[in-house]
């Protein structure tokens, strides 16, 4: 009846993930009661679960990103801790068994339901309005995608108190992953929530690639869009191009966990390199996905808070076109000891190399656009500088670790854990904090407060480097990444060093909450009336904060690159439009259903308890087969609630 | 000039590189598909690229040339293609609003894809039975997934057909439905294209 789900499942005989379960429960047992006290649940279910407007995906994706942020770094600390304590007779407070699962669930969360839903959720919120629309391509769609994501994060979460995750790391490599191996239902609870939430993500690829070349105000040429858009473009085309690869992959393994078969066993035909390699081939592009969006957001910011153009707006639209090309062509530089042979490795190394060319390109016209520049040191610019300096070395260990011979000695050592977070959180978790902070006066009407956004920028690069550059020396003198205990005693004090910069990040993380708390409390003095607090130069800006449903009463009409910038220089005439009825989508609860079928489905498939899993599937088809049938999918906002609307954004008083 | 006539001039000089404001929701519609198709296709291409390298992984198990017979393939290739040229003339019929003539060519669609499917399931039917099925080699493993990922879609876009049937018997050939019947058409075409391959690639270079 229930597969091979047993009370066994339940972990009653290991107090640590017991009590952090417990105490996640009820938190949000407490939030829940809340919500129900206050009577904010058909609020809640009207604007935000239902919601199809792209502001409010947008938002719900980072709150997502944010709070798993938190589980990611609890996973981190645990882990660092451990590796702090555990050296020569101690054995530290982690058995290996469950130290195993928190490194895989750390990479997991961090990559899929932090990183993703970060750079999804700033491209969600900000997209439309840069390029002057009213919502993305497929509404409905994106709604699905986002509940899609946020059902694989609740999944994996799952994972917690109901049975192991995998303990495979976060790349789940075969035959370790494989039924032989890894008998239990850990490697399952990475494979199905990444399948639920990769449909999500894929579904976000078509519908941004199709809304930016598509759906753009008029006057909008391609060489008028906004570098952020550009940067959403080529993140989006990678979606496609990269994630159905994953998917395929992780078909495959799947088959040889439930049906015995031989795509990657040891036996029987089987070959485990050819997951590897599917794995990187969606995996390198999976970087640059991530990394794209954060140079969009550094490209608006570093030229609203210099307030200047940006420096040669060509090159750097080029050089993201270029990264996501070459992002094809490197994959196998994860793996130069597979012994492809030297001709390969020689390839794969150069193209490595290659792709510093772009980026290098991009930072040096940041440099450009600030030299000469007026500069505002407001939250956002210091996070990209912060970024600039930081990514730079992160770029040039890369560098290093491309050349095959060097990889040789530094495979799987700390050095590569060292670069590839000196990349991904100097520049994907700067790039989205400081869109965060870039964009938060727009989603909700009041700036964020800067000395508290000032001190979590600190706390985080301070907290960066020493929690990662030991690891650069680490790994240099030999310390191998996943260790659960640390043989060499000489090892002990930079790994001190790491954990005492863990620490400092989670006060980052702390001001930030801070932050959050000071700016609700005091938003009455923080208020955004003017829909532009930066003096900023793109379309997003040139409405109201927050926007109105419709985001623009008229569709602006684009005549150069910085849009609103040039609307600001020439002076915007001060003529009331003639209003006209606009049409928006309906909210719609599929997203949601859908994501609360996948999950049943999952879970079950998880557990082998197949009637649930037909089920599951078979109310799916069903909500979808409903929806396809409608077709009264638009209401209108009349003419008249427009020109109040828009009346009493610009303060002029009801119609007469 | 006037400032209208100066507005239609540049409006006229960015429509070419796409500042004619948003496209139409056909044009939307269509566009999107077509790029979550060629994701679908991506998809294709990861697993055709796993039988690449299984293909040769029989474990001792039969091969290829042992299994395949190209007389039913070569049927099934027919009954694939020609329902794609039904499919073809179902969606002139219905931009012509001739929802008679559609009705038939969707159901010699639907006959022509079920016939497909019956055929490729008693080929598998055939092949397990004889011992050879997906579980025996690495080589067997990437046939039945790749060929029957194939399978799964043909199944899904017959199912997707009687669904569009009943949309168009009860509400008639109006413009949303329409649309919705452009997207299940450029689907029946890309497993037109994605079957090239696997008879190709599987059946062609597997069976000699």
């Amino acid at each position: 009846m229930l597969g091979n789900l047993t009370w066994a499942a339940i972990p009653f005989d290991q107090p640590l993930p017991l009590y952090a379960t417990g105490a996640v429960g009820i938190v949000i047992l407490a939030v829940l009661g809340l919500v129900t006290v206050k009577g904010w649940w058909p609020y809640l279910w009207r604007d935000w679960l239902t919601s199809v407007d792209h502001k409010r995906i947008g938002a719900m994706y980072l709150i997502l990103g944010l709070v798993m942020l938190l589980r990611g770094y609890s996973d981190a600390i645990m882990m660092r801790t451990q590796q702090a304590i555990a050296v020569g007779d101690a054995q530290g407070y982690l058995p290996p068994d469950h130290y195993d699962q928190i490194f895989s669930a750390h990479g997991t969360i961090m990559i899929f339901f932090v990183a993703m839903p970060l750079v999804i959720g700033l491209m969600n919120f900000v997209v439309p309005l840069q390029l002057g629309v009213r919502d993305v391509a497929f509404p409905v769609l994106n709604s699905v995608s986002f509940w899609l994501t946020a059902s694989g994060a609740l999944l994996v979460n799952v994972s917690l108190v109901v049975g192991n995750f995998a303990r495979t790391g976060w790349m789940g490599y075969p035959p370790l992953s494989g039924l032989a191996y890894s008998p239990g239902e850990g490697v399952d609870y990475y494979l199905w929530p990444l399948q639920i939430s990769g449909i999500g993500t894929l579904l976000t690829g078509v519908n941004f690639v199709t809304t930016i070349l598509k759906l753009r105000a008029p006057g909008m040429i391609y060489f008028r869009m906004p570098v952020f858009c550009w940067t959403a473009l080529a993140a989006n085309m990678l979606i496609i191009a990269a994630f159905p690869i994953l998917t395929a992959t992780f078909v495959m393994l799947l088959l040889d966990r439930y049906v015995g078969m031989h795509f990657f066993t040891n036996d029987a035909g089987g070959n485990q390199m050819m997951y590897v390699n599917l794995f990187w081939a969606w995996g390198h592009p999976e970087v640059y996905i991530l990394i794209l969006p954060a140079f969009g957001v550094f490209s608006e910011v570093v030229a609203t808070f210099s307030g200047k153009g940006l420096f040669s707006y060509r090159s750097m639209v080029l050089a993201t076109l270029g990264i996501c090309i070459l992002s094809f062509t490197v994959w196998l530089h994860h793996f130069f000891t597979m012994g492809a042979g030297a001709d390969v490795n020689a390839f794969f190394g150069i193209m490595s190399a290659i792709i510093a060319v772009p980026t290098g390109v991009k930072i040096f016209n940041w440099l450009f656009t600030l030299f000469r520049g007026r500069i505002v040191f407001t939250t956002p610019i210091l996070f990209a500088i912060g970024f600039m300096v930081t990514f730079v070395i992160g770029g040039m260990t890369g560098v290093l670790l491309a050349v095959p011979p060097v990889d040789f000695v530094l495979h799987n050592s700390v050095f590569l854990v060292a670069h590839f977070h000196n990349v991904i959180i100097g520049g994907v978790v700067f790039g989205a904090l400081a869109g965060y902070n870039y964009w938060f006066p727009k989603a909700f009407g009041f700036t964020l407060d800067e000395r508290w956004g000032k001190a979590s920028f600190w706390c985080w690069l301070v907290g960066f480097y020493l929690a990662f550059m030991p690891l650069y020396v680490l790994g240099l003198m030999g310390m191998t990444r996943r260790l659960e205990h640390i043989p060499d005693p000489g090892w002990q004090p930079l790994l001190l060093v790491a954990e005492v910069g863990a620490i400092v990040i989670f006060l980052g993380i702390l001001c930030q909450i801070a932050q959050l708390y000071v700016s609700i409390r005091t938003r009455e003095v923080r208020r955004d009336l003017t829909g532009d607090p930066w003096n900023a130069r793109t379309l997003e800006w040139s409405t109201s904060s927050p926007p109105p449903p419709y985001n623009f009463a008229v569709l602006p009409r684009v005549e150069t690159i910085d849009a609103f910038w040039e609307m600001k220089r020439r002076g915007v005439a001060a003529v009331e439009p003639a209003y006209e009825t606009i049409e928006m989508p309906r909210n719609s609860p599929i997203g949601f259903v859908i994501a609360f079928f996948a999950v049943i489905a999952g879970f079950s498939a998880i557990w082998h308890i197949w009637w649930l899993v037909i089920l599951g599937l078979l109310a799916i088809a069903v909500t979808v087969l409903t929806f396809g049938w409608s077709e009264n999918r638009e209401r209108e906002v009349p003419a008249a609630d427009v020109a109040r609307m828009e009346r009493a954004r610009l303060g002029l008083g009801r119609p007469a | 000039m006037t400032i209208a006539t100066i507005d239609a001039v540049s409006a006229e000089r960015v429509r070419g590189r796409g500042g004619g404001g948003p496209a139409p929701t056909r044009i939307v519609v269509a566009y999107g598909f077509w790029i979550f198709i060629l994701s679908d296709i991506v998809m294709f291409s990861g697993l055709f690229a796993a039988y690449a390298v299984l293909s040769g992984n029989t474990a001792g198990g039969p091969t290829g040339s042992e299994l395949f017979n190209l007389r039913n393939v070569f049927i099934e290739t027919m009954c694939l293609l020609f329902s794609s040229y039904t499919c073809g003339l179902g969606a002139l019929s219905a931009e012509r609003r001739q929802q008679a003539r559609f009705l038939v060519f969707a159901v010699l669609t639907f006959v022509l894809g079920a016939a497909f499917l019956f055929i490729e399931i008693s080929e598998f039917a055939g092949m397990v039975s004889k011992g050879a099925g997906p579980s025996r080699s690495g080589f067997l493993s990437g046939f039945f997934t790749l060929v029957g990922m194939h399978g799964a879609h043909v199944t899904g876009g017959l199912v997707w057909l009687v669904y569009m049937v009943a949309q168009v018997i009860v509400k008639g050939l109006r413009p949303h439905v329409l649309r919705r019947l452009l997207c299940w058409s450029l689907f029946w075409h890309a497993l037109d294209i994605i079957w090239i391959g696997v008879l190709t690639l599987v059946y062609l270079m597997g069976a000699g």
